[in-house]
């Protein structure tokens, strides 16, 4: 272990006194500054650069943190995983041109996943705008098809409302990223004007309840079903709804299947629950989404990830859909029952109306069949090589029943999902809708500073990791008490797996047998590494990683044979899942 | 010992067609492409314009035409956006055009709508009275003429106009531009913010 693998906490005493918060308005930039405070704000995470330093320079007055982040990009995630710890909005800041260019991908993988997000770039002085400055880009055009909102800030008076704008816009109704531009000369100028608290505009106009006489007629085809199945969603995390889900499912008795970002929206060791469905979900959740006769959808946005093909999704079901966005109701799969309003207080609806509970004692038996039919499990002949779902499994039972699971994108994030047990919202912080490799260091980050007393436990790909590795140097700076695992099968794991499947294994670029040993640079960042590849040292290398008091990483060398099941082939039919490779030749 | 193998699985009879939209096998119906004209009254600020064009290129929505103007108050501007799809596609591009937050509200007008686009056609100038004559049979004028060309002003339906167009071809047709659609509810039904359409 390198000296700089154990920097010692900060004392506390030792942080110079700050000031609390902005006390005067002068200019835009503590404008702007004024409104991040005035709405709540307490961490920011970002990078310097020209444009936007008259903005940091009045952060160094306020009272919100910032974390500097190795690279933009790695802001963008922080501040998204954050956003879905705390519920309330991230804040991402980065300078014009390449700086706001790297927040792209973290803002679009947001506005994928729905979740509450805002981004202050930097922009040229007005004067420049258009003229191809030194650090020049068309910010708001390059993101306005991936953010709710954005603004171009014109005017030093009202910099401070746009913001408070965007911060209102990010976290009412659906949720998700919002982005305010802002020229260097707006930034600089006078003005006195405090900022108006956070209050969306007029037209944006989110329901909250659902149409009574809709309600009525969805729970009376709730209430005739024989096979009745709710699909949970991320919008059930989004709208705190996820007693009222769990309340409602067991006095009903009706099984529930989630979605992938709605994992921990229902206890995975509940009776009811038959887990994941959708490509890599468990069979008894895809079994019972074929057989379904009604499907009480709730907060979510039918992606093709979970659906497979269209026309053989849930082909018996009539489709209750619960969801806050009008525009979500029918896009993929047409809804029999539309319930637009905030996913809880529907399901209040819902509850209230209900006076029969479906009889459905015989499809609650067949769930249970196909739950010991097709179990989640792996085929371990002598245990080596080294199994990712055994990793996964050991470490679920080792940490706290609330630890936070942070995942970069691939092979690995799919044994996170099936082989950890998620109970609770908000602990499963993932890239599901855009599929962001790299998601896993800076998530883990900014899920850490969101959730400081919770475990966080971040899996990774080797392939994953070493698309944000630098960030682990802010991890070990801000001192974050995260454990990293690096599932290591030297590969773009997915993608050879699919090449294995569809491309007659032809592994056109998806090897990487060059990875560094993690573990050791690890060390080099100045965090704790541990390399891991016998089965029998699993147990003790997680326990010592997790006591580390500080980032720890884990690089294990798993079976790089070992591929992800169950799989529904990219558009295939739910019910057709393959448990293994000679299944996928049959269907 | 794993479940039965995916072809002795339980299966359901239902079916969904391609649009996931669950279909009567006796009657198997699909939507055939319309033309739907949209009424969207807009915030009258920089960008706007962009923000819904860029939507409807990005959802892939075929578009006929789309114009813009402002509206008797100097705030609002209003779209008319003339697309041919099946429905639901037509409510999807209601929908995600609500969703904009300039937008204050979008309205299908009805068929009986009155819909006008205009149209300039610069023909050659060896026959500007017989330019004119055919002109005023389609209710247009000729509105610039010079020793070498005339050039036409026609206003009123896409039919007419493509008539029109055709007539002219009988002289020699140097460049012809053409507005989209602009319309309006027939009577005096108005579109009010206030009474926001929902199309579940």
């Amino acid at each position: 272990m390198s000296e700089r693998a154990s920097i010692p906490k900060r004392d506390p005493e030792e942080v110079p006194e700050r000031e609390n918060g902005i006390e005067e308005v002068t200019t835009g930039s503590q404008s702007v500054i004024a409104a991040l405070e005035q709405a709540g704000v307490e961490h920011a995470f970002g990078v310097q650069g020209g444009a936007i330093m008259p903005v940091y320079d009045a952060l160094y007055d306020s009272s919100i943190n910032h974390i500097t982040m190795a690279h933009e990009q790695g802001a963008a995630h922080a501040a998204d995983a954050y956003g879905i710890v705390t519920g309330e909005p991230g804040l991402a800041m980065a300078t014009s041109g390449p700086g706001a260019t790297n927040l792209v991908t973290g803002i679009a993988d947001a506005a994928m996943d729905s979740d509450p997000l805002i981004a202050l770039t930097g922009q040229v002085a007005t004067d420049f705008v258009g003229n191809d400055a030194f650090q020049e880009t068309d910010t708001t055009g390059i993101t306005m098809p991936i953010t709710k909102q954005n603004y171009f800030a014109d005017h030093s008076d009202t910099v401070g409302d746009d913001v408070s704008e965007a911060f209102a816009l990010a976290e009412k109704g659906r949720q998700g990223p919002t982005l305010v531009d802002l020229p260097k000369d707006i930034t600089k100028g006078e003005t006195d004007q405090w900022p108006n608290p956070p209050k969306t505009p007029e037209t944006h106009d989110e329901p909250v309840e659902a149409d009574e006489s809709a309600v009525e007629a969805a729970v009376t085809a709730l209430e005739d079903a024989e096979r009745p199945l709710i699909l949970s969603g991320g919008g059930v995390v989004k709208s705190e709804a996820s007693e009222e889900l769990r309340s409602f499912a067991h006095e009903q008795e009706i099984p529930v299947i989630t979605t992938m970002p709605g994992l921990g929206t229902f206890p995975e060791t509940d009776d009811l629950s038959l887990g994941m469905a959708g490509m890599h979900g468990t069979g008894a959740a895809n079994m019972a989404v074929t057989n379904c006769d009604v499907l009480l959808g709730v907060g979510t946005r039918f992606d093709d990830r979970l659906t497979g093909g269209v026309d053989t999704f849930a082909p018996d079901a009539d489709i209750i859909h619960v969801e806050i966005d009008p525009a979500e109701i029918s896009k993929n799969i047409e809804a029999d029952y539309p319930l637009v309003g905030d996913a809880k207080r529907v399901l209040e609806q819902i509850d209230d109306a209900m006076t029969d509970a479906p009889e459905a004692d015989q499809w609650r038996e067949q769930c249970q069949i196909w739950t010991e039919e097709y179990p989640l499990t792996y085929e371990t002949p002598d245990d080596e090589p080294l199994k990712p779902q055994y990793v996964v499994e050991t470490f679920d039972e080792l940490a706290d029943d609330d630890a936070i699971v942070t995942t970069g994108v691939g092979q690995h994030q799919m044994w996170a999902a099936q082989f950890w047990t998620y109970e609770y919202p908000r602990t499963w912080v993932s890239s599901n809708g855009l599929g962001t490799m790299g998601y896993g260091v800076p998530s883990a980050i900014g899920a850490k500073i969101g959730a400081p007393d919770t475990e966080v436990v971040a899996f990774d790909g080797d392939g994953s990791f070493l698309m944000t590795i630098q960030e682990l140097s802010v991890a070990v700076r801000e001192n974050l008490d995260i454990t990293y695992v690096v599932l290591n099968n030297e590969a773009i794991g997915m993608v050879r797996q699919w090449q294995d499947g569809f491309y007659e294994g032809r592994r056109m670029a998806s090897e990487y047998p060059w990875v560094p040993e993690f573990d050791k640079l690890a060390e080099a960042f100045g965090a704790r590494g541990f390399r891991l590849e016998e089965p029998e040292d699993v147990e003790e290398t997680i326990q010592a990683a997790r006591e580390y008091d500080g980032p720890a990483v884990i690089d294990a060398i798993i079976d790089p044979a070992e591929n992800v099941f169950p799989m529904v082939p990219s558009g295939g039919d739910n019910g057709l899942f393959a448990l293994n490779e000679q299944h996928l030749e049959m269907i | 010992m794993p479940g039965p193998a995916p072809d002795q699985r339980m299966r359901p009879e239902g079916r969904r067609n391609t649009q996931g939209i669950r279909i009567d096998p006796e009657a198997e119906a699909t939507h055939e492409p319309r033309m739907a004209v949209l009424s969207a009254l807009v915030k009258h600020e920089p960008g706007v314009l962009s923000e819904v064009s860029s939507l409807f290129s990005r959802r892939q929505f075929n578009i006929e035409s789309l114009t813009v103007g402002p509206t008797q108050d100097g705030d609002t501007a209003r779209m008319t956006i003339v697309i041919e799809e099946p429905e639901p596609g037509v409510q999807q591009a209601k929908k995600q055009l609500r969703k904009l937050i300039p937008v204050i509200d979008v309205e299908e007008l009805e068929s009986a709508a009155m819909r006008r686009e205009l149209a300039l056609i610069k023909v050659a100038g060896d026959r500007p009275g017989d330019v004119q004559a055919v002109a005023e049979m389609y209710g247009g004028d000729a509105v610039d003429a010079s020793k070498d060309a005339v050039t036409v002003e026609i206003t009123g339906s896409k039919q007419k106009i493509d008539a029109a167009i055709e007539a002219f071809e009988q002289f020699d047709v140097l460049e012809i531009v053409r507005t989209g659609a602009a319309a309006l509810e027939r009577g005096s039904k108005t579109m009010d913010s206030t009474t926001m359409e929902s199309d579940n």
